[in-house]
């Protein structure tokens, strides 16, 4: 199995974000390996391990798969209608590889925009653990990681960061 | 009782609130003086200040302060404002250290507040008292099973009278502990709500709202085995029956008996096969410790609990401290933290945690909405001078010994206090 180059990890990131940015979240999901989490740790503990410190987001995939689902649901009242938004990834970096996992880097900024609320910025950076399965690079973990002292303003995370 | 806000008409079963009182800049400033200044705010737990001279520094009725933990062991709440100038003292969130150093002129406290050390002192006048000239303490602070309180009022009665019956309820969560011993966990969630402090107070206790806003937390927790349709008794919108009671001087909770997964201890499929034991084996410690009926209401009882004005403890899917601010009349700043005892094995610490985000916080299954709901409220309280009232008189035709926590007997506890505190109503 050939080691994905850093081309090849920043279309999967693109991929993602557009997926992501168009509310395809079935789509997405196929991006993920079936043991996939997602994380957003505290902003005050920002390198904390989620089994002893309390996060935003800890999903495993089965929470996960109950996140998409209820995200896409209109009695979600948080994400209806959907947020409007728009990721640009940037820095991207292959950090390390141990075995079959590779784990990349790359910073964001995400715009969120909801009728009649000032436009929200979250800016920060991804850890990605990535494999390959069948031949296809994919997501093993993904962790956002806010640089904001507080999540303040930006208020909940309801949308997929 | 009425005032000009809050009316009441016990003829006609009517519970009105003005909405005036969630969009005048004019009335949240009287709020500061009436009631932040007045009553009991919660400060921190013990838990966040273990060893001497540990510390974290938060924002308390609008006030930087230092919660520390002096060399003594002694817990101390100091104002953050230099003697000197009033620059803040202390600018790092957390740490532990033996003092606090001003950056403006670089006066220097040690970690009770006491000043230590003035650069070129000897310009100043024979009477500049330096042991007088300490970091200034709120006039106040008492804790209770270690949740700490200050207030601005020297005159105030004890924090263990005021809090009446709240005393009751946070012992329920503080059995938990098999050493009475409970601890705030590492990770806070700060977040902001554009809407009035008091909405939350509300939606914390609010059990109607559960199956409209929180359907698709409902379908998670269905899918993970819980029963969610309405019980059969009469009057019931959920599946157990639960109370809303009155437990004093404006605080107040629900009480219900357990429908969704609790760490302590209602298992649900969602913490895996291999948490059955253990949490059949928490059941059987409380059971060991507090006799078959008390473990009963820690274990399958769940409570909200507010203690007036804006500290929230509730003890359902997991336990979260919640305490919240205005900045604005539109407008809060929440923080909030989770709760669990000292003695969890790393996997019942992390079930907790875990449990935690099947509902609670920024990022869980439930709150988000609850965010969304509450500024909803304040956007559609623009039309406050056209559409006046509130109206909060579900269960009013009941006995306060029979509210529902789907009925708003509880919360009309929290609008009667603060009508009390802002318009002398009797």
């Amino acid at each position: 199995m050939s080691d994905p180059t850093r081309a090849e990890i920043e279309d999967l990131f693109y991929r993602e974000a557009e997926l992501l940015d168009n509310w395809r979240l079935e789509e997405w999901m196929e991006l993920l390996t079936d043991d996939a989490g997602y994380y957003i740790p505290p902003n005050d503990k920002p390198d904390a391990d989620h089994r002893t410190t309390l996060f935003t987001i800890a999903d495993n995939n089965a929470r996960l798969k109950e996140r998409v689902k209820r995200i896409s649901d209109p009695n979600c009242h948080a994400e209806n209608p959907p947020s409007r938004t728009r990721r640009h990834i940037a820095n991207v970096r292959i950090a390390s590889r141990s075995g079959d996992t590779i784990e990349a880097h790359a910073n964001f900024i995400v715009h969120r925009f909801r009728r009649g609320e000032d436009v929200r910025v979250f800016v920060g950076h991804y850890r990605y653990k990535l494999r390959r399965e069948g031949g296809a690079l994919k997501i093993a973990e993904r962790r956002a990681i806010l640089d904001a002292e507080e999540l303040g303003a930006l208020g909940a995370v309801s949308f997929i960061l | 009782m009425s005032g000009k806000y809050v009316v009441e008409d016990r003829e006609k079963l009517t519970f009105s609130v003005d909405r005036e009182t969630l969009v005048s800049p004019e009335l949240l400033e009287r709020e500061r003086r009436a009631i932040f200044d007045r009553s009991w705010i919660y400060v921190g737990h013990g838990s966040e200040v273990a060893e001497p001279g540990a510390f974290k520094t938060r924002s308390v009725a609008g006030r930087p302060v230092i919660f520390t933990r002096d060399k003594g062991g002694q817990v101390r709440c100091l104002l953050n404002s230099c003697r000197h100038r009033g620059a803040i003292v202390c600018v790092a969130r957390e740490g532990n250290q033996n003092s606090f150093s001003c950056p403006y002129h670089g006066w220097t406290y040690d970690g009770g507040g006491g000043l230590l050390t003035v650069p070129g002192e000897d310009a100043y006048g024979p009477h500049f008292a330096k042991n007088a000239m300490g970091l200034v303490a709120p006039p106040r602070l008492e804790a209770y099973r270690d949740f700490y309180f200050l207030n601005f009022d020297i005159g105030a009665r004890g924090l263990a009278d005021d809090l009446a019956g709240a005393k009751e309820y946070i012992d329920l969560v503080v059995d938990q502990s098999p050493s009475g011993r409970l601890q705030v966990i590492s990770g806070t969630q700060e977040y902001d709500i554009r809407a009035n402090w008091k909405l939350l107070v509300e939606n914390s206790v609010d059990d109607y709202h559960l199956p409209s806003t929180h359907s698709t937390w409902l379908n998670y927790m269905r899918s993970a085995g819980v029963i969610t349709r309405p019980g059969r008794e009469a009057g019931l919108l959920l599946p157990t029956r639960g109370m809303g009671k009155d437990l004093g001087n404006g605080h107040l909770t629900t009480d219900n008996v357990n429908f969704r997964g609790r760490p302590v201890a209602a298992w649900i499929s969602i913490y895996g096969e291999e948490a059955k034991a253990d949490i059949a084996a928490i059941r059987a410690e409380l059971v060991r410790r507090l006799g078959e009926a008390r473990a009963a209401r820690v274990a399958d009882t769940n409570r909200n609990l507010v203690v007036f004005p804006n500290l929230v403890v509730n003890d359902g899917s997991s336990v979260t401290v919640r305490t919240f601010f205005p900045t604005a009349p539109d407008h809060m700043h929440v923080t909030a933290w989770a709760l669990g005892p000292v003695e969890e094995t790393e996997a019942q610490r992390a079930r907790r945690l875990d449990a935690f985000l099947t509902f609670y916080g920024p990022g869980g299954f439930a709150t988000p909405d609850d965010v969304a709901a509450l500024e909803l409220l304040q956007q559609g309280y623009r039309t406050w001078r056209e559409v006046r009232w509130n109206d909060l008189s579900r269960g009013m035709g009941k006995d306060a010994s029979d509210q529902l926590n789907t009925d708003e007997g509880h919360v009309r506890v929290f609008w009667r206090r603060w009508s009390e505190l802002m318009e002398g109503a009797p």
